[in-house]
């Protein structure tokens, strides 16, 4: 269901206001979401006003000296700190990303620090990603075959291994699914793009010998067809993927099968 | 426990590009043409219940509120034809890099103003001649 308004636990109300001790000339504010399950209050809007000569570039960097610095109960999920993992996948500045690749200093301005769009919060800036890896375990992300083992590796030409790349780097961050409207409003029918990239990397696999069971599996006016091509997801992307495109492709395979 | 978490802000904190606006541009002027059609249908029910009704037709059409109505039209209809074709391309597989699908975002956009124009300056032109 389209609802575009927030729900009225989750109407975001003001907040307080925290400065750093070592304010000097090259201030930087963050407004960062915040809610904590403890105190049954709505969500709220904190602004942290840091001092960037004595900050790492990125956002990860200013968030992890607001959390050491200022408030230690400020919470987000973070690991690798150079866009390998996909944990601290965040909407920065009006778009998704990862805090840890998203330069300062390409924001102008105050910086907006919210957790990923139209998902339900656990605390702060950590979203619940449970139905968004539900789905994924749906469209099976493994390789599957009808034949016996084979004795050793299963090989592939260069031109079907290429067929991969774009595909295979995927982090599973979700800043793509989440920056999706129709992701937004059909959360439970829609598989999304993240999910739809996967399902495509397998479809795309010259070893796996399911094709015509994974395209089963998606055709339904829900799970793969409420991509409209808004192409958020591509645009979101940190790796520089291109879900539109795969999802694209799907669709192709699917007439082409007709 | 997931009833009382919040859901996290969407559609209001994310900062609008061309592409999510021109996608719901299309489905907007989608809507557009479901309403120009309506009007078209009238204006040929009123040439068939004769000279009466179709000169309070023709009244309607040719006040101020009748023309931004069809000025919308003839916009929606420019727009949706131009964004469509698009559609069909990215149909094929085509034009999905960020920056080609800016390009052609806003070839739609320049485009149908073009065009739009275009067509009023024309057929204000064709109503001289009659007058």
């Amino acid at each position: 269901m389209v609802e575009f308004t927030l729900p009225k636990n989750s109407k975001i109300k003001k907040g307080k206001k925290h400065q750093s001790k070592d304010l000097g000339k090259k201030n930087k504010s963050f407004k960062v979401y915040r809610w904590n399950p403890d105190d049954k209050k709505n969500p709220q809007l904190d602004t942290f006003d840091i001092n960037l000569e004595n900050c790492g570039p990125m956002v990860l960097d200013a968030l992890i000296k607001i959390k050491n610095e200022i408030d230690p109960t400020l919470t987000f999920r973070r690991s690798c700190r150079e866009g390998v993992c996909g944990s601290c996948a965040m909407n920065i500045d009006g778009t998704n990303t990862l805090a840890c690749t998203k330069s300062i200093e390409d924001i102008k301005g105050e910086v907006s620090v919210f957790p990923l769009p139209h998902m339900h919060v656990v605390k702060d800036l950590v979203i619940d990603m449970k139905k968004l890896y539900e789905q994924y375990a749906s469209i099976k992300p493994w390789l599957q075959s009808n034949s016996s083992d084979p004795s050793r590796e299963r090989s592939q030409s260069k031109k079907e291994r290429s067929k991969l790349d774009g595909l295979w780097e995927c982090i599973l961050c979700a800043c793509c699914s989440t920056s999706c409207p129709s992701y937004w409003w059909n959360p439970d029918r829609y598989l999304g793009p993240a999910v739809l990239l996967q399902a495509y990397r397998w479809i795309a696999d010259s070893r796996d010998e399911k094709t015509g069971e994974r395209l089963d599996n998606l055709e339904d006016p829900f799970r793969l067809y409420r991509c409209h091509t808004i192409m958020n997801c591509t645009s979101a992307c940190p790796k520089g993927l291109n879900p539109a495109k795969a999802i694209a492709e799907t669709k192709k395979l699917m007439h082409e099968r007709r | 426990m997931e009833k009382t978490r919040p859901l996290s802000p969407h559609l209001t904190i994310y900062r609008w590009q061309i592409s999510m606006i021109l996608s719901i541009l299309h489905r907007i002027t989608g809507v557009g043409l479901g309403i120009g059609t309506l009007m078209i249908s009238y204006w040929f029910i009123s040439i068939a219940s004769g000279p009466k009704s179709y000169s309070t037709a023709q009244w309607f059409f040719d006040s101020i509120i009748g023309k931004i109505l069809i000025f919308g039209f003839t916009l929606s209809l420019v727009f949706h034809l131009l964004n469509g074709i698009r559609h069909l391309f990215w149909d094929i597989g085509l034009g999905f890099e960020i920056n080609t699908s800016k390009k052609s975002g806003w070839t739609v956009v320049i485009l149908t103003f073009i065009l739009t124009l275009a067509i009023w300056l024309s057929a204000f032109m064709i109503k001289k001649t009659y007058e």
